[in-house]
């Protein structure tokens, strides 16, 4: 239950510690005399180093004490959006919290991403986030001949868009929304910053289509700038600046 | 029962090069991706700094150099024909991206900014050119959002966290012979959530399965890149050629392995030893800090063996970026600058970021021609199979890969696969029936690792895995000897068979990962043999292959592709096949 800190490491060594970790499951299969679709809290300790992330110590878990325990994940440095989950109750990529950062006196909990269907453990049923993602037409949209060469972009218009390019589509934000768990509609931030990308590129002529799209009673109006997405964002983008900026565009019809 | 699919194109793998050949095969042919990752999960995504094109927008700069470069990078075991395509269509290239919408950064004048690389050099190494077209340190980033976006707007089907596991061939590629022919039928596949296994008929099929890192321990691959797509055409008896070239990336985060691009030392950052010495000074006195990687490289792990590294281990050497302007850090190296603060608690504004070489890129993989299609000897192709991107070698980066050049390979080749593999399914009348049994050897597979489960078994996965990667990062790793490798053999080995002994937790049928990881290591075991026996045969050194007891180029002798065959009976057999040569003779490299 209790880390400690080995104490005194040796010049060079990382200090090592032992962390507790207290994992919602979810069994679909219904193994070991459990019914199918089984919820229930599971505690592990294991041996870490300081500078482990949380997706360290639940590899641990899983390659050296129990390998049912199912999570996603793939790059392990916060690029790829696979290991988004909810630890000591936010959302937090696990390959970019390192355990240090955690009060490792107490048993760290971690549970799936709220507002998804789970399909076992850490594992959610992502369609439906990738599905509101599609909804607002997330590709450039231009008319007119294409130009023999780039089309050009000064890099102050760059700039306009730089902050919602960095989306790596993990859900984090949606899946933090109060709004998106209790309201089944609802598109959810990161759709929102999906649309801020192309809306405000000065390339785009398509912004219209989707403002159109987020001015419905499943789009931007629901957002109750609650700022839980913003401090979710493992990526630094001020969601919910990005969406005030769409309700700005809305109100006063000028992108 | 399996389920079963047919399409025209058939795409295993959603990265780079799987979805630039989706974007032109959907357009002309019925296309599926199976991809084991949602796409946007690719490793594409991870890669940084740029992609090498010759605009000329910030500085004159041409095609023909960037060949040149590209070959002497290489250490001429570049097929020169392949280079000068890959160097011409890369203007062509970043142009398309930027159509599609890639955020480029941008020049004063609105157009695509571009900055320095290693190895990237006007007129044949005078100096460092801006070649390397960007959208901050996060390139790859915006090249998989940007094609995912547009396979989006495409309505390209894809079937994600489906495992392609299997290749299935109408004949024996080693025993067709000269005369012979042997088509492709289709792909089987294990659906992650369902557990159910599929079967995909198809005329055409494109393997871009991505890299095989994770045979090494500190490495900047994702978990997932297990060498499937090379292991799979292996066992289905396709050569794989050049497996000994692995790149190992200079500036991975010293104990991590997790990737800093090279664009910091593009914008300027200078590597450093414990005397504070700019070491490179004295390796590439003309270059310096950009000499290409496998050189970079091996002057760190010089500098660390010779007693000047850093650190209370003297284990790394240190990237300085102290001297650039914050500003100037968080507009162009932002991301990698968070990843020194986020994992190792240094602020590069006014710290040294410590640094170790990370094995980063195969520059092996199935061979292909330059149209993509798959070769089963030196000359043959197999028919209606194609591979691009860094599963394939076909081969543009021979013995060591120029940073940036990987992004340019899989948009290049990613797209002639996609074009070739269309155009071929459309000239094929029929679709190929798959024989009643090619689901058999997966489903065997499988059943016989779920009963693996509380079974007579000893081994973990985990372990075996750790104890290969250990022996890989030990002897096969910047230097190798005859001594170190044959040790790794003998482990590689051993492994493999007590692979044969392993016990897994999870029988479940819904996401079991359990299952997969094993699966995943059994491709491990299998191409770290190659890896191992082709670095054994190249008595020389080349590129990102340094032998210390041949520490010269041997052109006479080893100026050619190494190509390994897995026999019937298991074993690994080495063949070689000549290097393209088109203008540029072999010279002496230096920077």
């Amino acid at each position: 239950m209790t880390a400690t800190a080995e104490a005194p490491a040796k010049a060079g060594a990382v200090p090592s510690m032992t962390v507790t970790l207290k994992i919602l499951r979810f069994d679909p299969d219904g193994l070991d005399g459990r019914e199918p679709g089984s919820e229930y809290w599971e505690e592990f300790t294991v041996e870490a180093h300081a500078t482990d992330r949380v997706l360290d110590a639940l590899h641990k878990i899983k390659w050296d004490i129990d390998g049912t325990l199912a999570f996603r994940r793939s790059c392990a440095h916060g690029v790829c959006g696979s290991d988004a989950m909810r630890i000591n109750a936010r959302n937090r990529l696990a390959c970019k919290t390192l355990l240090k950062d955690l009060n490792p006196a107490r048993p760290i909990t971690v549970e799936p991403i709220k507002g998804l269907p789970v399909e076992k453990d850490l594992i959610v049923d992502m369609e439906p986030f990738f599905a509101s993602y599609r909804e607002i037409m997330p590709f450039l949209m231009t008319s007119g001949p294409t130009p023999e060469r780039e089309r050009l972009q000064s890099p102050e218009d760059r700039a306009k868009f730089d902050d919602t390019t960095k989306c790596i589509l993990c859900a984090a934000c949606t899946t933090s929304c109060p709004v998106f768990w209790t309201d089944g509609q609802y598109f959810g931030p990161q759709a929102i910053v999906g649309a801020h990308r192309f809306i405000f590129d000065s390339r785009d002529e398509g912004e219209w289509d989707r403002l159109e799209i987020l001015n419905d009673k499943a789009g931007v109006w629901k957002c109750r700038t609650a700022f839980n997405c913003t401090e979710a964002c493992p990526r630094g983008i001020e969601v919910t600046k990005a969406i005030s900026e769409v309700k700005r565009a809305l109100t006063t019809g000028t992108v | 029962m399996a389920t079963e699919h047919e399409f025209d194109v058939v795409i295993v793998g959603a990265g780079g090069a799987g979805m630039r050949a989706a974007l032109e095969s959907s357009q002309r042919a019925k296309t599926a991706v199976i991809t084991k990752l949602y796409p946007t999960r690719s490793h594409t995504g991870a890669a940084q700094g740029g992609m090498a094109a010759a605009l000329s927008n910030v500085e004159d700069d041409n095609a023909e150099w960037h060949t040149f470069d590209t070959i002497k990078g290489g250490d001429y075991l570049v097929d020169q024909d392949a280079a000068e395509i890959l160097c011409n269509e890369a203007i062509d290239a970043v142009l398309d991206l930027e159509k599609m919408g890639l955020p480029f950064n941008r020049t004063p004048e609105g157009k695509v900014d571009q900055r320095r690389f290693g190895g990237h050099t006007r007129n044949h190494g005078e100096a460092a050119v801006r070649r390397a077209c960007y959208a901050a340190d996060r390139t790859g980033h915006m090249i998989l959002q940007t094609l995912y976006q547009q396979c989006i707007k495409q309505e390209v089907e894809f079937f994600n966290e489906f495992y392609a596991l299997d290749l299935i061939l109408d004949g024996d590629p080693q025993a067709a012979g000269e005369d012979g022919e042997v088509s492709v039928s289709g792909v089987v596949a294990y659906s992650l959530a369902s557990g159910e296994i599929h079967t995909f008929r198809a005329k055409s099929v494109i393997f871009a399965t991505g890299g095989a890192g994770k045979v090494f321990k500190t490495t900047s691959n994702a978990h997932t890149l297990t060498g499937d797509g090379m292991g799979i055409a292996l066992r289905a008896g396709i050569p794989l050629e050049d497996m000994e070239f692995f790149q190992f990336h200079p500036t991975g985060l010293a104990g991590l392995g997790i990737l800093l691009s090279e664009a910091a030392r593009g914008e300027g950052g200078i590597l450093r030893n414990s005397e504070g010495e700019r070491f490179m000074e004295r390796y590439a006195p003309t270059i310096k800090d950009l000499a290409p990687r496998d050189m970079v490289a091996r002057a760190m792990a010089n500098e660390v063996r010779e007693g000047r590294g850093c650190g209370p281990n003297k284990d790394y050497v240190l990237l300085d970026l102290t001297h650039l302007e914050p500003a100037h850090i968080d507009a162009k190296l932002p991301d990698i600058t968070e990843f020194a603060r986020t994992y190792l608690g240094v602020e590069p504004y006014t710290e040294p970021v410590p640094v170790f070489p990370t094995a980063h890129y195969a520059m092996g993989g199935i061979p292909t021609t330059v149209q993509g299609e798959v070769l089963r000897d030196n000359t043959h192709v197999v028919k209606g199979l194609y591979a691009a991107g860094e599963c394939a070698c076909v081969s543009v980066h021979g013995a060591n890969r120029l940073g940036t050049n990987s992004l340019l390979d899989i948009n290049v080749f990613g797209r002639r696969a996609g074009i070739a593999a269309a155009e071929y399914a459309n000239a094929t009348d029929a679709i190929p029936t798959l024989p009643a049994d090619a689901s058999a050897g997966l489903e065997q597979t499988v059943a016989s690792l779920r009963a693996t489960v509380r079974g007579d078994g000893t081994e973990r996965v985990a372990q075996l895995r750790r104890e290969l990667q250990e022996t890989m990062d030990m002897n096969v790793q910047v230097f190798r000897t005859a001594e170190s490798l044959a040790e790794a053999h003998a482990v590689v080995k051993d492994l493999q068979e007590r692979y044969k002994n392993i016990a897994i937790h999870d029988r479940g049928t819904r996401f079991n990962t359990d299952l997969l990881e094993a699966i995943e290591l059994g491709f491990l075991l299998e191409l770290s043999e190659v890896v191992v026996a082709g670095a054994e045969a190249r008595k020389e050194s080349r590129g990102g292959h340094y032998r210390e007891d041949f520490p010269t180029r041997d052109d006479e002798n080893f100026m050619q592709h190494t190509m390994a065959y897995k026999r019937a009976d298991g074993t690994v057999e080495l063949d070689w096949k000549p290097v393209v040569v088109t203008r540029y003779q072999p010279m002496e490299r230096k920077y």
